[in-house]
């Protein structure tokens, strides 16, 4: 399921009604970055009344699109801009800023009963391009893969693909789903399955697997000892002008509150308090 | 005097305002019907102008013959052919579950329940149509699809009694009715009987067999063709029992009438003469029941697998598939328009392909109906 996922997270602050210039922001972008800019969003409205910050979640994709044709200020992607989202950038007169705001690793999940202990890459990528069908050839039991994956259109599937597969195809019975949630919820219900989420995602009705003898903690991520790991992106058309509304909102990571805030939704902060 | 005389005629300036206030009305309600059908044309234009460039950046061979879809691949590739079949598959599944049911509601509804009774059921069947599509599809991802994976093989062979077992006796039935033309009278009583009883023993044990060889069937995935196939069946039955219920009432009171007095028997009545009469009604209900299956997006996007594959063998209900209407929903946030690249073409290309096949079934449908109201017009 491709959510098109809106939140509205409207100030109906004194300010606001005060009649003071209300400035505004739009978030547009990734899934996986949209609850950190949600959370960023609704810890900078609480302390800047006058501010009205709009967060939606359609893709790492349609934010680039939307901050390419203007229709908002910060594209949240959990991937780099592709060459050819610059190339139409500048075509466009907009200047994409990156700025990394945390990072994330991709878990490996199955079901709590699976006796599976391990993975390494390169199973992964047997697996999920089909030279690997059962589970008794990783030392399970006797019942073929159920393989899931992120829809196409996400940035997660796109890290994956990237840093995973390295431009090699994923087999033809390999199940496609539209949220790292949905997957979750597929992981958990079904015994043989093997799906891949943000660590954020990692709770007790699934089991992470290790990926090369190293397990995906935020601790891993950050020293670069887990394989699956990437940075997450806001991008803004040049850099906010100092002081501005726009400069703060994007560069709360990099206060205490913000570290926080990271922490608080699963993710991994650049920074150490 | 003067007073009414003047408000009986009109004054020309008032007649060519009244006239002019006719037509500007007129004109504006002319408007307002021709809305929907200029939205129709201006939508398939419109796709028609974003999917040509597919074909002229990629040709027709590679969509219509290849099953492998990388549209994110580096060279991509864009088969869509197993897409096509996966669209096809899940709406022949849809079209086994909702038609024999849908008919036989339809039936019952209209000649063989009480009144009383159907007007409390149709109602109840109807509201299956109010139920948001995400909703069904919630159902079959989280409720569904789990119910599969563990209990699939008892729910397949409890189907398979649930069907096989009322159809084979009556097939038993009519078997040794006809067997018991061709035997002296004197015998005939204990002839049906010892081969009523051979017969259904040979169909319990043959049941039997078969559920035994269904419930050992493992489902590893309950995100699959079956999945999908029941929900859209299930979704697609309000219509047809509607439509084609209704087309078994337009049959009329005269003609059951008619061939009562004739003689006929209840049955003979209903097979002979109302459901020949209404007949195209029921094809065009069956029509319209199954564009929903086709058209439906989130139930298939949600519970489907969305996996691009031909399954093995072609009938295999149990593996997952992908549809057209899935692979636009899924894959429309990533196709770049920016720079109109064939990977957003090839959804405009998809789109116009699925206008196409509903297009064509609506205008059969509708060949039908109107063949039916002349046919009935006819006759009266």
């Amino acid at each position: 399921m491709k959510i098109f996922y809106t939140f509205l997270i409207i100030a109906l602050a004194a300010g606001f009604l005060g009649g003071a210039d209300a400035s505004k922001i739009t978030v547009d972008g990734s899934t996986t970055v949209g609850p950190i800019a949600k959370a960023f969003a609704e810890f900078y409205m609480k302390q800047h009344p006058g501010v009205n910050i709009t967060v939606s979640e359609s893709g790492s994709g349609n934010g680039a699109k939307s901050l390419i044709n203007g229709s908002c200020q910060v594209a949240t992607m959990s991937r780099i801009m592709k060459q050819n989202e610059y190339e139409a950038a500048v075509h466009s007169e907009v200047l994409p800023i990156s700025h990394v705001v945390a990072l994330d690793g991709i878990a490996m999940i199955v079901h709590p009963s699976n006796p599976v202990k391990a993975l390494t890459m390169e199973q992964i990528k047997s697996i999920y391009t089909g030279k690997i069908k059962n589970w008794n050839q990783l030392g399970g039991p006797n019942v073929s893969i159920v393989i899931i994956s992120r829809d196409t259109n996400s940035g997660t599937y796109e890290t994956f693909e990237t840093r995973v597969l390295k431009g090699e195809k994923i087999v033809k019975n390999c199940e496609y789903v539209g949220s790292s949630g949905a997957i979750r919820q597929r992981v958990q219900s079904t015994q043989a399955a093997l799906g891949y989420v943000g660590i954020g995602f990692i709770d007790n009705t699934i089991k992470a697997l290790p990926v090369n003898d190293v397990s995906p903690s935020p601790e891993t991520v950050k020293n670069g000892s887990y394989p699956i790991a990437r940075p997450l992106y806001m991008y803004t058309n040049d850099y906010p002008k100092m002081g501005s509304d726009l400069y703060l909102f994007v560069n709360l990571y990099l206060t205490k509150k913000g570290q926080e805030i990271i922490e608080e939704t699963g993710f991994i902060p650049v920074t150490n308090y | 005097v003067q007073k009414s005389e003047r408000n009986l005629i009109m004054s020309d300036a008032a007649s060519r305002l009244r006239r002019l206030a006719a037509l500007i009305l007129k004109g504006f309600l002319l408007l307002a019907t021709a809305i929907s059908l200029v939205a129709v044309l201006l939508i398939i234009a419109y796709i028609t102008r974003d999917a040509l460039p597919f074909f002229k950046l990629r040709g027709l061979g590679e969509f219509f013959k290849s099953t492998a879809w990388y549209p994110s691949g580096n060279p991509p590739e864009f088969g869509a052919l197993a897409i096509f079949f996966g669209t096809g598959l899940v709406t022949l599944g849809a079209i086994l579950v909702a038609v024999p049911l849908g008919i036989a509601a339809a039936i019952a509804l209209s000649d063989i329940l009480p009144y009383r009774l159907r007007q409390t059921v149709k109602p109840v069947i109807e509201i299956l149509a109010a139920i948001p599509s995400v909703a069904y599809g919630f159902f079959a991802l989280v409720i569904f699809a789990p119910l599969l994976q563990n209990r699939g093989g008892s729910l397949l062979s409890m189907a398979a009694w649930l069907i096989a077992l009322p159809l084979g006796l009556l097939i038993i039935f009519a078997v040794t009715e006809i067997a018991a033309r061709s035997i002296r009278e004197d015998m005939v009583k204990t002839v049906r009987l010892l081969l009523a009883v051979a017969l259904t023993a040979i169909l319990i044990r043959g049941l039997l067999a078969l559920s035994a060889m269904l419930n050992s069937i493992p489902i590893s995935s309950g995100t699959n063709a079956l999945n999908v196939s029941v929900i859209l069946g299930i979704m697609a039955l309000p219509t047809i029992v509607s439509v084609a219920e209704d087309s078994l009432q337009a049959a009329g009171r005269e003609l059951r009438e008619g061939s009562y007095a004739l003689g006929a028997t209840r049955a003979e009545t209903l097979f002979k003469v109302v459901i020949p009469a209404a007949g195209s009604g029921i094809i065009a209900a069956v029509i319209l029941g199954v564009m929903r299956a086709v058209g439906e997006t989130m139930v298939v996007w949600m519970a489907s697998g969305n996996a691009a594959q031909i399954p093995n063998p072609w009938f295999n209900f149990l593996s997952p598939v992908r549809t057209m209407t899935a692979t636009i929903a899924g894959d429309m946030g990533e196709a770049d328009q920016v720079t109109g690249s064939s990977r957003y073409h090839v959804l405009f290309a998809l789109a116009l392909c699925l206008l196409l096949t509903s297009f064509i079934a609506n205008l059969i449908s509708e060949w039908i109906l109107r063949r039916q109201q002349r046919k009935l017009g006819g006759s009266k």
